[in-house]
């Protein structure tokens, strides 16, 4: 590995050496390196690009990292990944792609993910989305997450893009089952001419399920940001959505939720707030010594933590 | 020693309006008190650099600070705690008071600052300063703000506004200990007796004019007997 692509590695997934426990990194379209453990295993798909990680029950406090990264300008590829946790278990799954475009081609990476959670099971899955580049070639992520939830599985979803995605669209769908929890946190930062879309769809299908959707971004310059998100409440469930925008220059954001109740007892929440950094936020911060530019800075990095 | 000289503030249309005031502040601890809509938060903004005055003078040590930013007037030694504490997203706590400091601070110099102002510190140590704080809790956050500071003139507007009497009495407890800790001087708007009680020089403002200023032997007597001079104070004082 390059220190290009080392940088990249520590940029979505934290990672300065090889990590503990099960990993698979991939590197311009191929797989450099991989560890499994005796309770995790990673497959190579034979149909299509990409691996399926499968977790033996009852697996406790393990991890896995399946870091992407692409420092080759022009690199266009879509990775199925495929995520089978077994019962009660509890494990950690970071994943993440990191682009370095200095040509001029389009660098894009299509991850799409299917996680099947079995009873019990819980996860904690961390997706970082970085890029970065010299040249003109445009970096685009379109990650796709599929996530079954069986009887009180649960899973908790953190997404991050900060930097350098001139184009995304991310789409989550899921389908919790009776007792099941999600819960999804998004972060997203655009500038320039960048674009971002967040498309979420759950089925809340079983008694007592649970869905927490929070969305926090930031739009600046000419950017423009799209937040629809379709929440069905198809049993006794509570479902809760957010979307909380800070809007920036001349930046564009839209958030438009749907929720559907089919049952009486489905209790569905949809916040949504789209503003500029009110004055006297700026204002109570100047009054402690910093500059109008440093208060933004401070009000933005606290928003997006 | 802050100086105020023939501040003026008349902008049309707007009610809020300070006519030619003239006052000197080197006292340690000094009250300003009057009606509501007299205009002492308009002339504490003035001189904190959140509103800017249509004629006059502020110095501050001699130094004419009229025209400078409200950062520039903070790193010069102006702290300034409002009467609405503002909500921050994300922000905690513990970000607010090492801004506020302008240094890194550890977990346990925090706390000391939070329970001076009587918050069990470490459970606040990491909330975020949102609405799910009570008003009694920011306020006290705002002032522990201000402690971190520690610069030479601390101004706080109507500390005990928008919160009830348990957490004011406690409150005014901060302010007496405050009274006798911190160094500079301290420029508190108020209606409360309490908080006139401590003071060392009283000013009043009414109609956006300097009404009285002397010490509370001076001026506290007319204003509880007279109705005009400041209803307000009486009715507070009657409930």
């Amino acid at each position: 590995m390059d220190s290009i692509q080392k940088n990249l590695l520590a940029q979505v997934a934290d990672l300065h050496e090889v990590p503990e426990g099960a990993y698979n990194i991939r590197a311009n379209g191929a797989g450099v390196s991989r560890n499994t453990t005796a309770n995790i295993d990673i497959v190579t798909k034979t149909d299509k690009d990409g691996i399926d990680i499968i977790i033996k029950p009852g697996t406790k406090n393990e991890s896995v990292h399946i870091p992407v990264v692409l420092s080759q300008s022009g690199i266009q590829e879509s990775v199925y990944n495929d995520f089978y946790i077994g019962e009660d278990a509890d494990v950690t799954i970071v994943a993440g792609c990191g682009i370095h475009n200095c040509g001029v081609d389009t660098s894009k990476h299509a991850g799409i993910h299917t996680f099947y959670l079995e009873k019990n099971a819980k996860v904690r899955y961390v997706e970082k989305h970085y890029g970065e580049g010299d040249g003109n070639g445009e970096n685009i992520m379109d990650p796709v997450t599929i996530v079954h939830l069986a009887e009180n599985a649960h899973l908790e979803m953190e997404t991050t893009q900060i930097k350098g995605i001139d184009s995304t669209i991310r789409v989550t769908k899921g389908d919790l089952a009776e007792g099941a929890f999600l819960e999804v946190r998004e972060k997203i930062m655009t500038h320039g001419k960048q674009y971002a879309k967040t498309d979420f769809a759950i089925d809340m299908n079983g008694e007592n399920c649970k869905c927490n959707l929070i969305s926090r971004s930031v739009a600046k310059g000419n950017s423009k940001q799209e937040f629809f998100s379709i929440m069905n409440g198809n049993a006794a469930c509570s479902g809760h959505s957010e979307c909380d925008a800070i809007i920036m220059d001349s930046a564009c954001v839209t958030a438009s939720p749907q929720l559907t109740a089919n049952n009486i007892d489905a209790n569905l929440i949809h916040e949504a707030a789209i503003g500029k950094i009110a004055g006297e936020q700026l204002i109570k911060l100047m009054t402690l010594g910093l500059t109008e530019q440093e208060a933004e800075e401070q009000i933005i990095q606290g928003f997006l933590k | 020693m802050l100086e105020l000289k023939n501040i003026t503030y008349e902008v049309e249309g707007n009610k809020e309006i300070i006519k030619d005031v003239s006052v000197k502040i080197d006292d340690h601890f000094v009250a300003i008190t009057g009606p509501n809509g007299g205009g002492k938060s308009t002339l504490a903004k003035i001189i904190a650099g959140i509103v800017t005055p249509t004629g006059g003078q502020i110095l501050l040590d001699g130094e004419d600070i009229t025209g400078l930013n409200i950062t520039e007037r903070a790193k010069r030694g102006i702290s300034f705690a409002f009467q609405q504490p503002v909500h921050f997203k994300g922000l905690t706590v513990k970000d607010l008071i090492t801004i506020a400091s302008g240094k890194q601070m550890s977990v346990t110099e925090i706390c000391q600052i939070l329970s001076e102002v009587g918050l069990c510190a470490r459970e606040y140590v990491n909330r975020e300063i949102n609405n799910s704080l009570s008003g009694g809790e920011l306020k006290r956050i705002e002032i522990a703000m201000i402690k971190a500071r520690g610069t030479k003139l601390s101004i706080f507007d109507e500390p005990e506004a928008g919160i009830d009497l348990w957490s004011f009495n406690s409150l005014i407890k901060v302010f007496e200990k405050m009274r006798d800790e911190i160094k500079g001087t301290i420029l508190i708007i108020s209606h409360q007796e309490r908080i006139l009680n401590i003071a060392d020089k009283v000013i009043v403002i009414a109609d956006g004019k300097l009404e009285k200023v002397g010490t509370k032997e001076e001026v506290l007597p007319g204003l509880l007997h007279t109705a005009t001079a400041c209803s307000t104070l009486v009715e507070k004082n009657e409930r």
